[in-house]
C-alpha cells in the first residue's frame, strides 16, 4: 500500500487506517461525528496527499486542458482554480478535477486519488498538440485546513493576507517557512479554509506548525469519514459515487461548469450541447428522508408503488440535520423540487422528498 | 477493552446477560468502536419468534450498517426504546444503557454455544 508523508503523524494520532484506492489512510480519528462538527464549528486538517497532480506546460497547454475540460479555461486569471471535469467521449466522465492557471504555459490539474493512472493515460492519450507533460503526485503533499476558524488559524503562519486570496484563487509563496507553498482558498467541505500544496520533504514541519497555530481553537484531524459527510451536506459529486464514465455532466448538474461558448471547444460538446437542450432523461437529485431511514449507495428509488424511478448514488445520515440525506439518479419525471419519492431499505419503501442542494445553510 | 465476566459472548460480537428464562442482547465494546458514531437501530421485530442466527434488527453507523442476529432462539419481548432518540448510548454504555432486545428463550441449550469473556477476548487477539 501507498502511504502518504503524514502516515506515521496519522498513526501517532490514533487514525483508523484503511485501504483507500491503494493508499493507507486515516477514515476517522475521534470519530466522524466529532470531526464532522469540529469543521463545521471550528478548523480540522485533511491529508490530501493521495490526490494526483499533474503540470501541464509549454506553448499549447492551454489548448490541450480546454479541449479536455468541459469548463472554460480561457476565463482564468493567473492565480485562479476552476472546477471542472474531463469527458470521456461517450458521454461520460473520466474524473472531475480543479485546474489551477498557475502562470501562461503552465497548468496544474488536481485529480482524484482512485484515478490517477486512468487520468494520465487519457491526458496522454489526448495530448495530440504537444504539450509538456509531468506527473507530480507522488512528489506533492496536500493538506485540507477547513473551516471556520482555519483562516486566523493559518494567518499566524504566512505575511500573505490570507483574507485578500478570494475563493478559488491561489498564491504560492512562504508558510511556515516553507518556500513555494501553494496557498489556494478552495476545499470540499462548505465550510471555507484552504488547501496547501507543497514538495512531500516539508509535510512534517508543515503539518506540526499547523497543529500548533490551531491548538486554541481546538484544531483537530480529520479522516476520509467525515470528508464524505461534509462534502455530502454540501451536495458536491464524489466520483466513482455520483459520477463516472456513464454519467453526463449534464445529467449530474454540472451544467455549471460544461460552458458552450464558440471560445470552448471541447470533447463531446456536440453531444452534451444536445443533452441540453433537448434534455435527459435522468438527473441527480439530492434528497432528504422523511420517513426516519438512511439512503445508503445503490439502494432503489421508487415511486409510492415501488416501482423503480432512480438508485442512490450517495447516502448518509447528516450531523448537522441529524436525519438521512442522499443523492441519487432519478427519472426526468420525479426530479422536480419537492417531490416524494421512496427509498427502498430491507424491502421496505421509506418516504423521501428532493430538496435542493446544499442541503445545509451555513450561512 | 471493556469485557464483563458476567456476559456470554457470540462469535457477531453481541453480549448475553442471562436472567432466569430471558437475555438481554447487545452488541459489546469492541464491536461499538469499530462500528464508529451510531447514529440510528432499526428493530422491527418485537413480539416475533425467531430462530437462533436470524436477524433481528440493523445497527447503522454514519459509514457503515450492520445486521444483528439472534444469540440464542426465542420471542423479541421488547426493545430498548430509548435507542430511538439516543443511538449513541450503544457507543457510550454497550452494556447496559446501550442493550437492544430483551428475548424470551425458546431452548436454553442455546446458551451452551456461546463464549465467556476469556474466549471471545481470546478470539479477539487471534
Amino acid at each position: 500500500m501507498k502511504k502518504t508523508s503524514f502516515n506515521q503523524l496519522h498513526k501517532d494520532a490514533g487514525g483508523k487506517m484503511v485501504d483507500f484506492v491503494g493508499f493507507e489512510m486515516p477514515v476517522e480519528f475521534s470519530g466522524i461525528k466529532d470531526e464532522h462538527l469540529t469543521v463545521r464549528k471550528g478548523v480540522g486538517v485533511f491529508d490530501v496527499s493521495h490526490m494526483g497532480e499533474f503540470w501541464v506546460k509549454g506553448p499549447n497547454a492551454a489548448k490541450l486542458v480546454q479541449k479536455l475540460t468541459t469548463n472554460d479555461v480561457s476565463k482564468l486569471s493567473k492565480g485562479q482554480a476552476q472546477y471542472t471535469c474531463f469527458p470521456n467521449g461517450k458521454g461520460g466522465i473520466v474524473d472531475d478535477l480543479l485546474v489551477y492557471y498557475y502562470e501562461p504555459e503552465k497548468y496544474m490539474l488536481v485529480v482524484n486519488a482512485s484515478n490517477i493512472e486512468k487520468d494520465w493515460k487519457w491526458l496522454v492519450s489526448q495530448n495530440s498538440v504537444g504539450a509538456e507533460l509531468e506527473n507530480a503526485s507522488d512528489d506533492i503533499s496536500q493538506l485540507a485546513i477547513q473551516g471556520p476558524k482555519a483562516t486566523t488559524t493559518l494567518q499566524k503562519l504566512t505575511k500573505i493576507n490570507l483574507n485578500e486570496i478570494p475563493y478559488y484563487t491561489f498564491v504560492t509563496d512562504q508558510f511556515a517557512g516553507v518556500d513555494d507553498v501553494i496557498i489556494s482558498a478552495t476545499g470540499y467541505t462548505g465550510s471555507g479554509g484552504f488547501e496547501l500544496y507543497f514538495r512531500n520533504e516539508h509535510a512534517e514541519k508543515i503539518y506540526k506548525a499547523i497543529f500548533e497555530a490551531g491548538q486554541e481553537f481546538g484544531i483537530k484531524p480529520i479522516g476520509l469519514g467525515a470528508r464524505d459527510t461534509l462534502r455530502l451536506e454540501m451536495g458536491f459529486c464524489l466520483y466513482g459515487n455520483d459520477i463516472d464514465d456513464t454519467t453526463s455532466p449534464i445529467e449530474a448538474g454540472l451544467g455549471w461548469i460544461t460552458k458552450f461558448n464558440d471560445n470552448n471547444d471541447f470533447i463531446d460538446k456536440d453531444l452534451l450541447l444536445v443533452q441540453k437542450s433537448e434534455g435527459v432523461t435522468r438527473k441527480l437529485r439530492g434528497f432528504e428522508m422523511i420517513d426516519r431511514g438512511i439512503p445508503r449507495h445503490d439502494y432503489e428509488l421508487a415511486d409510492k408503488d415501488g416501482h423503480v424511478i432512480g438508485k442512490v448514488t450517495s447516502g448518509t445520515q447528516s450531523p448537522m440535520l441529524n436525519k438521512g440525506i442522499g443523492m441519487g439518479y432519478l427519472d426526468k419525471e420525479y426530479s422536480a423540487f419537492g417531490t416524494e419519492i421512496y427509498v427502498k431499505i430491507r424491502n421496505r419503501l421509506l418516504k423521501a422528498k428532493v430538496v435542493k442542494v446544499p442541503f445545509v445553510s451555513l450561512l | 477493552m471493556n469485557l464483563p465476566e458476567n456476559l456470554k459472548y457470540t462469535k457477531e460480537h453481541e453480549w448475553v446477560r442471562v436472567e432466569k428464562d430471558s437475555v438481554y442482547v447487545g452488541i459489546t465494546d469492541f464491536a461499538q468502536g469499530e462500528l464508529g458514531d451510531i447514529v440510528f437501530v432499526e428493530i422491527e421485530t418485537e413480539g416475533e419468534d425467531l430462530p437462533k442466527g436470524e436477524t433481528f434488527g440493523t445497527v447503522e453507523a454514519v459509514k457503515t450498517v450492520s445486521d444483528l442476529f439472534m444469540p440464542v432462539g426465542g420471542k423479541v419481548v421488547e426493545f430498548n426504546a430509548a435507542l430511538e432518540d439516543e443511538p449513541e448510548l450503544i457507543n457510550k454504555d454497550p452494556y447496559e444503557k446501550g442493550w437492544m432486545i430483551k428475548i424470551e428463550m425458546s431452548d436454553t441449550a442455546d446458551l451452551d454455544d456461546l463464549m465467556d469473556a476469556a474466549a471471545y477476548k481470546a478470539m479477539l487477539e487471534a
